[in-house]
C-alpha cells in the first residue's frame, strides 16, 4: 500500500499547481510561437490544463459536476480541432505558410 | 341635419383625397368632374342646414356642434367644433356656392391640361380649409383654415410652375401673408392671454366686461386687423394679390376676388363684439379701408391686363368692405362679400372665357370688337360690370350704398374719398368692358386658332352668377328703396351674430341725396369712358407712351420697388452677412468641427487593428490579467 499512500500524499493543490502550469505553458506558446499548428497545439494544452483543474475540483468537492464540464470540454475540442485542422490545411494551400505574422489580411490572395 | 355638418367639409377633403391619391389615373376629365360634385354637394348639404336654421327662432340661430376636445392645457379647452349661425352660414352658402360654379366652370377651362388632376385636388383642399376657417367655433380652428387657405393660394398661384413669374408671384403671395399672419398669431396669444379662452361664443360673454377703449383690446383687434390686411390685401400688404393673377384664371375668381380675400372681413365680422369695443382700432380700419379703395381704383384706371384691372378693383371693393366694418357696418360689410362674390367672381370667370377665347392673351391691346364672336361672355360680363359700378338695381350698388351712407354717417371727409373711388372705379371697368368687347378686333385670328364663345360647361356659371348679380341686392334692400316690405333681409338675418355699431345721425332726405350723389359719380365714370374709348375709339398705348403722374400710377406708385429696396434687399443683404459671417464660421465650424474630431479619433484606434494575430492576443490576455488585477484589487 506504499504506493496508494504516495499517491495520497498528492494533494489537491499539487494538481491546481499542474493545471496552472501547463495553462501558461499553453498560454506563452499561444502568444510566442508563429506557426500556426504549434498555436493550434498549445490551445488544446491550455484546454486540457482546464481539463485538470475542473476534475481535481470535482475530486476535491466530491461531486461531479467538473467531470461533466470535462466530457463537454473534449467533445467541443474534438470538433474544434478537426474544424481548425481543415481550415490549417485550406490555409496552407492559399498561402504556403502556417506563419500567422505572414497571415494578417482578411483578402484572399495577398 | 345641423348635426352632420361635419360633411360640409368633409366632402371637399374626400374629393382633395380621392384626387390626389388617384389623379393620374382618373385623367383631367374626370377628376374634374368628381371635385365638382364632391363641392356641389357640399352646397347641398349647406342648403339643407341653412333652410333648418330659417325654421328656428330668431335667438336659437347658433348652434355649436362639438367634435371632440383638441387641446386641453390647465383651463384652456380647445375643442374641434363648428359654430354654425347665420354669420357662418352665409358664408358658407357663398364658399359652397360659388365655389361649385368656379369648379364645374374650369372643366372646361382647364380642358387640355394633362396636370388639371392636381389643378382640381388642389381646389378641393382650398374649398376643405375655407370652410374650416369659415364654420370654425373658435380661433385656432379659424387659424387653420386660415392658414389652409395661404397654402392653397399659394399652391394654385404657381400652378404654371415652368414660368419663373407664377413661381415667384406664389413665393411672394406667401410671404406676404406670412407677415400679417404673424399679427394674426400675437392677436389669437393675446387673446388667450387676456381671456383664457378662444371660443367665440365665450369670447363673446367675456368681452362685455371690458370697458371701450381699453388699452389691451385696442392691441388684440390692431393685431388681428394686421393679419385681415394680409389675407385682404389692404394697404400695406396688397401687393401680393395683383401678382396672384399669375394662376389660372378660375383660382383668381375662387380665391382671389370671391372667397379667401374675404375671410378678413369675416375675421372681423365675427370678433365685431371686440372691435365695437375700440373705437381707434374702427377709426384706423375705415381710414385703411378708404385709402385702400381709392389707391387701388387710381391703378386700376391704367393697367392693360384684363386680370390686373380686376385685381386691383378687387383690391379696392375690399377697401369698401374694409370701410364699411370700419364705420361699424359689420353686415353691410358682409353684404357686401357677398355681392362682390357674385360678380367679381363673374367678372374673373368671363375675363377667362375672353383668355380662353383668344388662347391665353390677356392684353386688352390686342382684344377688342368681342362683343359679336362672344355674345354670351360679353353679356354676362357686361351685368358684371354693370354691378360692380353701382348702377341701381344692380347686388353692387346696394351693398356699395349702404356702406357709403354708414360711412358717411360715420365720416363724410372718408365718404368723399370713397365716393371718388366709386367714381373711378365706373370709369376704370366700363373702360375695361369698352376696349375688351368694342371697337375693332385687334386679334389676329390664324389658322385653327378662331375665336369662338367658350362650351356651355364655362357659359352656364356665368349666365348664373349674372342672374345673382343682378338680384343679389334683394337681400338687403335699404329701408327707403322699400316699396315691397321685404326688409333688409341680410341684415336681420345677421342681427344675432354681428354687432353693428353704426348709426344713422341723418334722416332719409339724405340717404337719398347721397343715394344720388353716388348714381351721378357713376354717371360721370361711365360718360368719361363712355367719350374716351366708345366714341373716341381709344385704345391705351404702349407701355413706353406713359409720362409724367400716368406713369407713376401705371407702375402702381413703384410700391413694388420700394418694398423691394426697403424690405427684399436689406433683409437679403442681412441674410447674405450671415450666411457668410455666421453659418459658414460658426455654425459649419462647430459641424465640421465635431466630425473632425471623430475621425481623428477613429484614425487612433485604428492603428490598434493590424490584422495580426498575436497582437489581438496579447490584447486579449492583457485585458483578462487587467480584469482579474482589477477585480482583487477594489472588490476582494
Amino acid at each position: 500500500m506504499g504506493e496508494s499512500m504516495n499517491l495520497m500524499n498528492i494533494t489537491q493543490t499539487h494538481y491546481i499547481v499542474l493545471s496552472v502550469l501547463l495553462f501558461c505553458i499553453g498560454a506563452a506558446g499561444v502568444l510566442i510561437r508563429r506557426n500556426a499548428i504549434v498555436i493550434f497545439l498549445c490551445v488544446e494544452i491550455m484546454l486540457n490544463a482546464v481539463n485538470i483543474a475542473l476534475v481535481a475540483f470535482s475530486r476535491g468537492l466530491d461531486q461531479n459536476r467538473g467531470e461533466v464540464f470535462v466530457f463537454f470540454v473534449i467533445a467541443v475540442a474534438a470538433a474544434e480541432s478537426a474544424i481548425g485542422l481543415s481550415l490549417l490545411i485550406l490555409l496552407f494551400r492559399q498561402k504556403k505558410t502556417l506563419d500567422v505574422d505572414e497571415i494578417n489580411s482578411l483578402k484572399g490572395n495577398l | 341635419m345641423i348635426e352632420n355638418v361635419w360633411l360640409i367639409t368633409a366632402l371637399p377633403l374626400a374629393g382633395f383625397i380621392v384626387i390626389g391619391l388617384l389623379g393620374k389615373r382618373l385623367g383631367e376629365k374626370l377628376s374634374g368632374i368628381i371635385a365638382s360634385l364632391f363641392s356641389a354637394a357640399a352646397f347641398v348639404v349647406t342648403i339643407l342646414i341653412f333652410m333648418e336654421v330659417l325654421a328656428k327662432e330668431e335667438s336659437a340661430r347658433k348652434i355649436i356642434v362639438k367634435f371632440f376636445d383638441w387641446i386641453v392645457v390647465g383651463k384652456v379647452n380647445t375643442a374641434v367644433a363648428y359654430q354654425v349661425d347665420p354669420l357662418s352660414l352665409v358664408m358658407t352658402l357663398i364658399v359652397t356656392g360659388v365655389g361649385s360654379l368656379i369648379h364645374f366652370y374650369s372643366i372646361g377651362y382647364m380642358h387640355g391640361d394633362k396636370l388639371s388632376a392636381k389643378y382640381f385636388a388642389y381646389l378641393n383642399l382650398f374649398m376643405f380649409s375655407m370652410l374650416n376657417l369659415v364654420l370654425g367655433s373658435n380661433l385656432l380652428i379659424m387659424f387653420l383654415g386660415w392658414e389652409g387657405v395661404g397654402l392653397c393660394s399659394y399652391l394654385l398661384i404657381g400652378y404654371y410652375y415652368e414660368t419663373k413669374e407664377a413661381g415667384d408671384a406664389g413665393k411672394k403671395a406667401f410671404i406676404v401673408n406670412r407677415v400679417g399672419d404673424f399679427g394674426f398669431l400675437i392677436g389669437i396669444f393675446l387673446i388667450l392671454f387676456v381671456f383664457g379662452t378662444l371660443e367665440f361664443s365665450e369670447l363673446e360673454q367675456l368681452a362685455e366686461g371690458h370697458k371701450s377703449g381699453e388699452m389691451v383690446i385696442f392691441w388684440i383687434t390692431i393685431m388681428l386687423f394686421i393679419g385681415a390686411t394680409g389675407k385682404s390685401a389692404q394697404i400695406p400688404l396688397y401687393v401680393w394679390l395683383p401678382d396672384a393673377m399669375a394662376g389660372p384664371t378660375p383660382v383668381s375668381a375662387l380665391i382671389h376676388a370671391a372667397t379667401m380675400v374675404t375671410s378678413g372681413i369675416y375675421m372681423l365680422a365675427r370678433l365685431s363684439f371686440l372691435y365695437v369695443k375700440s373705437p381707434e382700432t374702427m377709426m384706423i380700419i375705415c381710414i385703411i379701408g378708404a385709402l385702400t379703395a381709392f389707391f387701388a381704383a387710381t391703378i386700376g384706371m391704367f393697367q392693360n391686363d384684363i386680370k390686373k384691372v380686376l385685381a386691383y378693383s378687387t383690391v379696392s371693393q375690399l377697401g369698401y368692405m374694409f370701410m364699411g366694418v370700419g364705420a361699424g357696418a359689420f353686415s353691410a360689410g358682409i353684404f357686401h362679400v357677398m355681392t362682390h362674390a357674385f360678380f367679381k367672381a363673374l367678372l374673373f370667370l368671363g375675363a377667362g372665357s375672353v383668355i380662353y377665347a383668344l388662347h391665353h392673351e390677356q392684353d386688352i391691346r390686342h382684344m377688342g370688337g368681342l362683343r359679336k364672336k362672344l355674345p354670351i361672355t360679353h353679356f354676362t360680363f357686361l351685368i358684371g360690370t354693370l354691378a360692380i359700378a353701382g348702377t341701381p338695381l344692380f347686388s353692387g350698388f346696394f351693398s356699395k350704398d349702404e356702406i357709403l351712407w354708414k360711412v358717411f354717417n360715420y365720416s363724410p371727409a372718408i365718404w368723399l374719398i370713397g365716393a371718388t373711388g366709386a367714381a373711378i372705379t365706373s370709369y376704370y371697368m366700363f373702360r375695361l368692358y369698352f376696349v375688351t368687347f368694342y371697337g375693332e378686333m385687334r386679334y389676329h385670328e390664324h389658322g385653327d386658332h378662331k375665336v369662338h364663345e367658350s362650351p356651355l360647361i364655362m357659359t352656364v356659371p356665368l349666365v348664373i352668377l349674372a342672374a345673382l348679380s343682378l338680384g343679389g341686392g334683394l337681400f338687403g334692400i335699404p329701408h327707403i328703396l322699400d316699396f315691397f316690405h321685404m326688409g333688409n333681409l341680410l341684415e336681420e338675418f345677421l342681427h344675432h351674430s354681428v354687432s353693428d355699431s353704426s348709426v344713422v345721425s341723418h334722416g332719409a332726405s339724405t340717404e337719398i341725396a347721397m343715394m344720388a350723389m353716388s348714381v351721378i359719380l357713376a354717371l360721370v365714370g361711365f360718360f368719361i369712358s363712355y367719350k374716351v374709348f366708345f366714341k373716341g375709339k381709344r385704345v391705351p398705348g404702349k407701355d413706353e407712351e406713359y409720362s409724367g403722374l400716368p406713369k407713376t400710377v401705371y407702375n402702381k406708385y413703384y410700391v413694388d420697388e420700394f418694398y423691394n429696396i426697403a424690405f427684399v434687399k436689406s433683409i437679403y443683404h442681412a441674410a447674405l452677412i450671415l450666411w457668410r459671417a455666421f453659418d459658414v464660421f460658426v455654425i459649419d465650424g462647430i459641424v465640421n468641427g465635431v466630425a473632425k474630431l471623430l475621425r481623428n479619433l477613429g484614425g487612433g484606434m485604428r492603428e490598434t487593428e493590424t490584422g495580426v494575430v498575436h497582437d489581438y492576443m496579447m490584447y486579449m490576455a492583457g485585458g483578462l490579467v487587467s480584469f482579474f488585477v482589477l477585480l482583487f484589487l477594489f472588490f476582494l
